[in-house]
């Protein structure tokens, strides 16, 4: 069986720096010899994963796209774009998530309308805005793939509204594997144990939350960029061929501890 | 201090893309060296990595100018 994933295109949406795990998974695919294009939720970004893409061996010809997630025409746009330029994708991982970050920590109850709302905008709903405009691309069939994380099955303290944003993600992403699945495309989520990214300090007392892990996860350390990547490169890869609809902790194994 | 002050500027000239001469004790991170916020989470964050130590939320929202950092930075090692 071939694992390797040349002469295949893959969209990595959401790289901010060389922290997130993004890019991680952007590394391993790329690494098993994809072509990867990027997209950036504004020009804020545009520069440094243009800086990054350019570490990448091959990678000065990387493509970046803006797309703002929360409009519908700006995602239809953008593939349309990508389409034009590259032709058939076989892949895309869905790295986005926001919230405001005086809703990350304190108590959930205190979670306003608008804000609630926002995180599920950007974080739950663009993945079926996304998957819908990328999957015409997809004529190979293909592999989507989004991140999503532990505080949408259970409680963890501040993660509060993104929680219940990655629950409604979770639900999206089984409901998109049922639609997509007799056009051969899968669709996956990876549940990363706390990574210190840009986006995991907006949430309250982040390194605490890392000690935790440290102290208490089966492999008694917290996982890295490379491990999440590696788990992304199998998503994508033929490896997992008959794997859709489901959510792969790649955390240490904390899910499984209760005490 | 001064050891600290010159590691701290080669991380903030590094991230923002400023030129030396602005980056004094004194500069403010949003107005003097026009960081947004993300951009202060990173230097946060570049600076906990540099210095091996961790900054917590209340402390990093204490740090405004490049003398708070600084100081911070001092009165920790």
């Amino acid at each position: 069986m071939n694992f390797s994933l040349e002469g295949r295109t893959y969209v990595v949406m959401g790289v901010a720096n060389k922290r997130s795990i993004a890019w991680g998974i952007a590394r391993s695919l790329h690494e098993a010899g994809a072509r990867l294009i990027f997209t950036v939720a504004s020009e804020r970004f545009e520069k440094s994963v243009r800086d990054l893409a350019e570490t990448l061996e091959g990678g000065e010809e990387s493509l970046v796209y803006e797309c703002d997630v929360t409009n519908d025409e700006a995602i239809i746009q953008t593939f349309e774009n990508i389409q034009k330029d590259v032709g058939v994708i076989h892949g895309l991982a869905h790295c986005i998530a926001f919230a405001n970050r005086d809703e990350l920590k304190d108590e959930f109850l205190n979670t306003s309308r608008d804000g609630f709302l926002t995180a599920h905008n950007i974080s739950s709903y663009s993945l079926t805005a996304v998957a819908r405009a990328a999957q015409p691309l997809m004529t190979d069939g293909g592999s989507i793939l989004t991140l999503t994380y532990l505080g949408g099955e259970q409680v963890v303290k501040n993660y509060n509204v993104m929680g219940v944003a990655k629950a409604s993600l979770d639900a999206s992403m089984k409901y998109l594997a049922n639609d997509l699945g007799k056009r051969n495309i899968r669709v996956n989520a990876i549940s990363a144990g706390p990574i210190r990214t840009l986006s995991a300090k907006g949430v309250g007392d982040f390194n605490q939350i890392l000690s935790v892990i440290e102290e208490r996860a089966p492999l008694r350390r917290a996982v890295t960029q490379e491990e999440v990547g590696d788990t992304a490169y199998y998503l994508m890869s033929d490896l997992s061929r008959g794997v859709t609809g489901e959510i792969i902790h790649v955390d240490s194994g904390f899910n499984i501890v209760s005490y | 201090m001064a050891e600290t002050f010159d590691r701290v500027k080669k991380i903030i000239v590094d991230r923002l893309d400023v030129e030396e001469s602005k980056v004094t004790m004194e500069a403010s991170f949003k107005e003097d060296l026009e960081a947004d916020s993300l951009d202060v989470v990173e230097l946060v964050m570049e600076l906990e990595d540099e210095f091996d130590m961790e900054i917590s939320d209340e402390e990093a929202e204490n740090i405004n100018t490049v003398g708070d950092a600084v100081n911070y930075i001092s009165s920790q090692s």
